[in-house]
């Protein structure tokens, strides 16, 4: 007999699913070593004023948008709202997701209802195609724009598409959907380290630590 | 064996009402999602079957669907529309044994050869003949002669659909599922650990009606039966979608009937007629007693991972794997840090230092 959907679905779940973390573990250590590694040179010059917080405070501060950016980019800060926050409560609140992370770590919580998850998607998926669609045309952006950035773009929006078209039955059979929707999990696993993806990680690193070092210099942060 | 008796002949010397049988014909309708004036051609078609000879194959297999399809007998109609197909060679079920059991086989692939129907449960072991043979005969050659003169061939339950427990990791015996040895002969899979038994009777209702096969999915199951997951047709269903799930067999939800997910089931990928036509006579199924579904319609289900895992955990066990890419990415790391380091320290050292009076000069 040839290979099934289950077959599929069996090794995403299990080989599949092992290398993928394996590799995002790996990758995400080598990544926060090397950069903490690197240094700083020392600062001579005292501290311009004492500043306790800046670093912890500009981890949340950089998530809102300087006065008037809102409003020259609409599409870049709402669209960036939507996909980001839209992609953390399908992650973090989907029931199966919660236990497929329970899996791997241990905790739980409670999960939001399917119609409200199933809303959040197609927000999400629009804001998602929506900032492409800017990224393309907006002169600058599109100048500024590489590979990296499709491909990122195509990885995240990946299990996206694919989750939501499985949830509801479309296109492909609902197990094959499931495998290939697990598969593409496990793509942006593995590249989560190697892209720009990192800064789901390092973006916290970052953000503390230009806070500290404007805080040090008496620089608004 | 008579054959010339057809089927309303029969079912009237047994006592069967016409209202009786047409009820039967109209339950088999709407069961093949057929439109409702097709009952009468079932009925009429049904009222003039002869008896098909059936030849049921029993290979590595548990007995569980044989015992399934006797579970749909008295005092239902299916038990006795079965009774009334020519069963002419069932190893468990027949009377005869040794030799007398192998010739009435011969027997009736001869007298009807091109026209029975072949039943088989239980896979075929490929990696050695003496795993399971009948008679000195191993199951392979059984399967290929007696497939050689079929009408059509029938693989009841999971194991002769597709490998089923003999064919588990790491398959011991080279199980293998009859559509992968039969292939110029239509073959029906009637999967299920065992089937439900209206579903065996539906499928040969279907074949004595329409002389054809029904219309089947992409793994060979007849879509009547096997169109839609248990999910979807789940009663639990509406407890999945509002987030309330039992997440242990004796707490608040289970008792309270809520969705099972979180303990396992498996109802998501199971495409299976279990939550419609449900079983002993509709009386109920898996979830509805309060277990998860396992998946026992669907090839390698006992490869899912373990039946109490929720299906979208991870199967394998990840501490040792997530311990190990952690250490190798710090060894790496660290590797990496010497190795910028030392980038860095002669990168310095070869960085000659320039005055501004040499500048002024080489200007």
């Amino acid at each position: 007999m040839n290979a099934t959907a289950m077959d599929l679905l069996i090794w995403a779940r299990g080989t599949g699913f092992s290398l993928a973390l394996a590799i995002a573990l790996f990758g995400l250590t080598l990544r926060v070593f090397e950069i903490l590694s690197l240094g700083r040179k020392h600062d001579f010059a005292p501290a311009r004023e004492d500043s306790p917080g800046s670093g912890l405070r500009t981890v949340f501060s950089r998530s809102l948008p300087l006065p008037g950016m809102a409003q020259k980019s609409p599409i870049t800060y709402f669209g960036g709202y939507v996909f980001h926050v839209g992609l953390l409560l399908v992650i973090v609140f989907f029931v199966p997701h919660i236990e497929a992370i329970r899996a791997v770590i241990g905790l739980s919580w409670p999960g939001l209802p399917t119609a409200v998850i199933d809303m959040v998607s197609v927000a999400t998926l629009l804001a998602l195609v929506a900032v492409l669609f800017d990224r393309r045309r907006n002169k600058v952006k599109r100048m500024l724009s590489g590979f990296g950035d499709y491909f990122a773009w195509g990885i995240t929006f990946l299990p996206m598409v694919t989750g939501y078209l499985a949830f509801h039955h479309l296109v492909l059979d609902y197990t094959l959907m499931l495998a290939i929707h697990i598969l593409s999990v496990e793509l942006l696993l593995i590249a989560l380290p190697f892209t720009k993806l990192t800064h789901v990680v390092t973006l916290f690193l970052a953000r503390w630590y230009n806070g500290d070092w404007f805080g040090r210099r008496g620089i608004a942060s | 064996m008579n054959t010339v008796e057809t089927l309303g002949e029969i079912l009237r010397r047994r006592g069967v009402s016409r209202r009786g049988f047409m009820k039967y014909c109209a339950t088999t309708a709407s069961l093949m999602a057929l439109p409702p004036a097709m009952a009468e051609t079932i009925a009429a078609r049904l009222e003039k079957a002869s008896r098909p000879s059936v030849i049921w194959l029993s290979f590595q297999e548990c007995t569980g669907c044989t015992e399934s399809m006797t579970r749909s007998h008295t005092p239902t109609l299916e038990g006795l529309i079965l009774e009334t197909v020519s069963l002419d060679y069932h190893h468990t079920l027949q009377a005869a044994s040794g030799e007398g059991a192998e010739q009435a086989r011969e027997q009736a692939m001869t007298a009807n050869a091109g026209k029975y129907l072949l039943v088989v449960d239980g896979s075929i072991p490929m990696g050695d003949p003496g795993y399971s043979t009948i008679a000195g005969m191993s199951n392979v050659d059984m399967l290929l002669d007696a497939a050689k003169n079929a009408a059509a061939v029938i693989a009841v339950g999971s194991c002769a659909a597709f490998g089923g427990i003999p064919k588990a990791a790491p398959n011991p015996t080279g199980a293998v599922a009859v559509s992968s040895l039969v292939k110029d002969k239509p073959v029906i899979n009637v999967p299920g650990c065992p089937p439900i038994p209206v579903v065996i009777t539906g499928v040969l209702a279907h074949f004595l009606t329409f002389g054809g096969l029904p219309e089947l999915d992409h793994l060979g199951r007849p879509r009547v039966f096997y169109g839609e997951s248990i999910h979807d047709r789940c009663y639990r269903r509406p407890f999945y979608d509002r987030g309330l799930f039992a997440e242990t067999f004796d707490d608040e939800g289970a008792r309270k009937g809520w969705c099972l997910f979180k303990l396992g089931c498996k109802g998501p990928v199971t495409y299976n007629a279990c939550a419609t036509t449900k079983w002993n006579q509709g009386t109920s199924f898996p979830i509805q007693s309060g277990h998860g579904c396992i998946g026992c319609s669907e090839p390698d289900f006992w490869d899912l991972g373990g039946f109490y895992q929720a299906l979208s955990m991870p199967t394998q066990k990840l501490g040792k794997v997530a311990g190990a890419a952690i250490a190798g990415g710090t060894i790496a790391g660290i590797a990496m840090a010497a190795h910028n380091r030392s980038m860095k320290a002669s990168a310095k050292q070869s960085h000659e230092r320039v005055s501004t009076d040499e500048l002024e000069k080489g200007e």
